[in-house]
């Protein structure tokens, strides 16, 4: 086999960004203390530059490379996109906090771009091979990563946590794929789908393995009843931390489940809509409810992840188009809602304190009304309020689920989106109708004011036109399965 | 049976005993060296499968320095068994539940039913001179070259993340440095001090 230059052009981004945490993490060496800002702002240029040049090498055709193991289509292509935006959003916004905590370190934005490079190879992926890879890499460095500070107690146990439960979804991921690779022969993922399609097989090994495939993502997606690392990382881990595992990990479990379940395994689609329904119904009702019970916001926030990602779980469990495109408008409107929620939580810290409980945001109007109101939004969204950005989305994936002919299900979604919609109203109440309990004046740098602000304004101003991201979705969708 | 099933059956059955006695015995000590037992009935079991390389190099990766090293660290911590142990009696009735469970639905699934050579027929034997590690390193480098370039940046995370967790230079430890060792000069040791010479008393007279 000979390599041309073609085959190695679609992966330019990943090439590029190697290079580059490779030269960064050898400049880092010779800066010191009060030149860190050096590797941050060669951090965030190298999410520009794999930017701009996925953007100029996205051509819309989908180009299979690197023997079959790399895909480059429309969906990967914008969910890549998205996913730049996300991290440097989430770099932007952590920077004073890091600062702040002793975490402003080499390590911490090298490991950041490794994780990114993680997702990018799992967005990408042909090949079961390169799934796992991929998500190995971007484990590790997230493991890694909820350890950094490594006085805390609360932290090492929490990457204890993730990591003993990581490597134990790992596993199941790997013998579901063995079982997959023993009946149809092969772990390139067109390939399995077409052997599917000519003759199904032994039905029997390949649901053993669908159930152990199943389980695996649904660690990774953190959905119940796999969920019970969730809260304790959330909690556990620097809120930086929390914020990147929160929302830029999702989109690339989001298309790692795209991958697997609608591009590989689109025929099993009967039998793994079943699970995925009990583990939608049990997530949303897990989610919900105990999210109603935590005095913790960072706790409080990952229950309702776990009820957000049982919703995504909801439009893919329509298994087709309009239910996979209306699954990914749900995910990047979760993860706009997300940078932002999070990202509050470390406007409001300061040195020597986390903001984190649900007290602390008592009376923040009469603090700054400002941010008051952008927080107000952000809850909305959560909650699926008009006029935010999270109410199309709900309402995206409700209609994919009674197009599909799953009206039932989209009525458990709605009862429980009512029952969450309490504890995000009450967060309303304790920041209008309370009053404040500490006085300290909110001065957060200037560029996180600004980002953070258009991140509060982006959800209301998509929420009132949904259409062009809406249509963005079902294009890329429609164009890559 | 044929030889190469009898030399199957035994070190399968070498295999399950010894991952057995791994999570059973009560001594951390047996556990790792019961550990490098499985290893070796595992590359036992894939030079019957013809798998060479990959039988030597699970002898020589694991058995040679993996679980060396971790034979050391279970010596050098002091693990209390009994605190580890704690619960153990709780967790039996569901695990072990579980765990029969998983190993039938296993036995059913797995079967000659579904893998059995009428189904999946055996691979063609190689003649004595093939090489399998030339087959092994072709294919790596040319076929599965993008995830054997993942896996080098997943060592290189696991290097940059061990060094970030541990290395922690602590402002009170005191260490040497050779350089300025060799460079000393005597002045910097040695002090000549002028004393006034004084008279020794004389003390018998």
């Amino acid at each position: 086999m000979n390599f041309a230059l073609s085959d190695l052009m679609p992966l330019l981004p990943e090439v590029f960004l190697l290079a580059a945490v490779c030269g960064i993490l050898i400049l880092d060496l010779f800066l010191g203390e009060d030149q860190r800002y050096i590797t941050y702002i060669l951090t965030l240029a190298t999410l520009a530059g794999c930017g701009w040049l996925t953007f100029s090498t996205a051509t819309g055709v989908t180009v299979y490379t690197m023997h079959g193991m790399f895909v480059d289509d429309l969906l990967s292509d914008s969910l890549k996109l998205i996913l730049y935006f996300t991290v440097a959003i989430s770099l932007v916004y952590s920077r004073e906090y890091i600062r702040l905590r002793g975490m402003f370190q080499g390590e911490y934005f090298t490991l950041i771009l490794f994780a990114t490079l993680g997702m990018m190879v799992m967005i990408s992926a042909n090949h079961f091979l390169t799934l796992y890879m991929g998500l190995e890499l971007l484990s590790l460095s997230l493991y890694a990563l909820v350890a950094l500070q490594r006085d805390s107690a609360i932290a090492s146990e929490a990457a204890m946590k993730y990591f003993v439960l990581g490597a134990l979804a790992s596993g199941m991921l790997l013998y579901g794929m063995s079982m997959v690779y023993g009946t149809t022969d092969s772990l390139e993922i067109p390939r399995i789908a077409l052997v599917l399609q000519a003759d199904i097989g032994n039905r029997m090994v390949l649901i053993f393995g669908l159930v152990f495939i199943v389980a695996g993502l649904a660690f990774k997606l953190g959905v119940a009843p796999f969920h019970m690392w969730l809260p304790d990382v959330y909690h556990g881990a620097p809120t930086a931390v929390t914020l990147f595992i929160g929302t830029a990990t999702k989109i690339a479990a989001f298309a790692f489940t795209i991958r697997i379940l609608a591009q590989g395994l689109q025929m099993l689609s009967p039998d793994w809509q079943q699970m995925l329904a009990i583990m939608a119904v049990l997530s949303m009702a897990v989610g919900n409810i105990a999210a109603i019970a935590q005095a913790n916001f960072k706790r409080m926030l990952a229950y309702s992840t776990i009820s957000h990602m049982g919703f995504l779980l909801l439009g893919l469990l329509a298994a087709d188009s309009a239910g996979y495109s209306a699954s990914m408008f749900y995910v990047l409107a979760y993860v706009l809602t997300g940078l932002g929620s999070f990202g509050m939580i470390m406007l409001l810290s300061r040195q020597g304190f986390e903001a984190d409980r649900l007290e602390d945001l008592k009376g923040l109007n009469q603090r700054n009304p400002w941010y008051a109101f952008i927080l107000l939004l952000l809850m909305f969204s959560l909650a699926g309020l008009p006029p935010t950005i999270g109410f199309y989305a709900k309402l995206a994936v409700l209609q994919a689920v009674v197009h599909a002919g799953y009206t039932w299900l989209a009525v458990v979604a709605v009862i429980f989106s009512l029952i969450g919609a309490f504890y995000y109203l009450r967060i309303v109440r304790l920041m209008y109708f309370e009053k404040p309990t500490d006085m300290h004046p909110i001065m957060p740098p200037a560029d996180m004011q600004v980002l953070l602000s258009a991140n509060g304004l982006a959800v209301l101003g998509l929420g009132m036109l949904p259409q062009p991201l809406m249509a963005l979705c079902a294009y890329a969708m429609e164009r890559s399965l | 049976m044929n030889f190469v099933t009898a030399v199957f059956y035994f070190f399968s059955a070498i295999l399950i005993f010894a991952a057995f006695r791994v999570v059973t015995t009560r001594n951390p000590v047996h556990a790792a060296l019961f550990l490098v037992l499985a290893f070796f009935s595992a590359s036992g079991l894939w030079l019957t499968l013809e798998a060479e390389f990959l039988a030597i190099a699970l002898v020589l990766v694991y058995v040679g320095a993996v679980m060396v090293l971790f034979l050391f660290v279970v010596m050098m911590l002091d693990i209390n068994i009994d605190r580890l142990r704690e619960g153990f009696w709780n967790y039996l009735p569901l695990a072990a539940l579980v765990a029969t469970m998983l190993a039938l639905e296993m036995a059913i699934v797995l079967g000659s039913r579904s893998f059995g050579l009428n189904i999946i027929p055996a691979p063609i034997a190689h003649p004595a001179g093939y090489s399998n590690t030339k087959e092994l390193g072709s294919l790596l480098y040319t076929d599965y070259v993008y995830p054997f370039e993942l896996a080098a940046v997943i060592l290189l995370v696991a290097i940059i993340a061990a060094i970030a967790l541990t290395m922690r230079r602590r402002k009170n430890s005191k260490y040497q440095d050779p350089a300025e060792q060799v460079k000393v000069k005597r002045e910097d040791r040695v002090r000549m001090v002028e004393m006034a010479t004084d008279q020794p008393s004389s003390t018998r007279s």
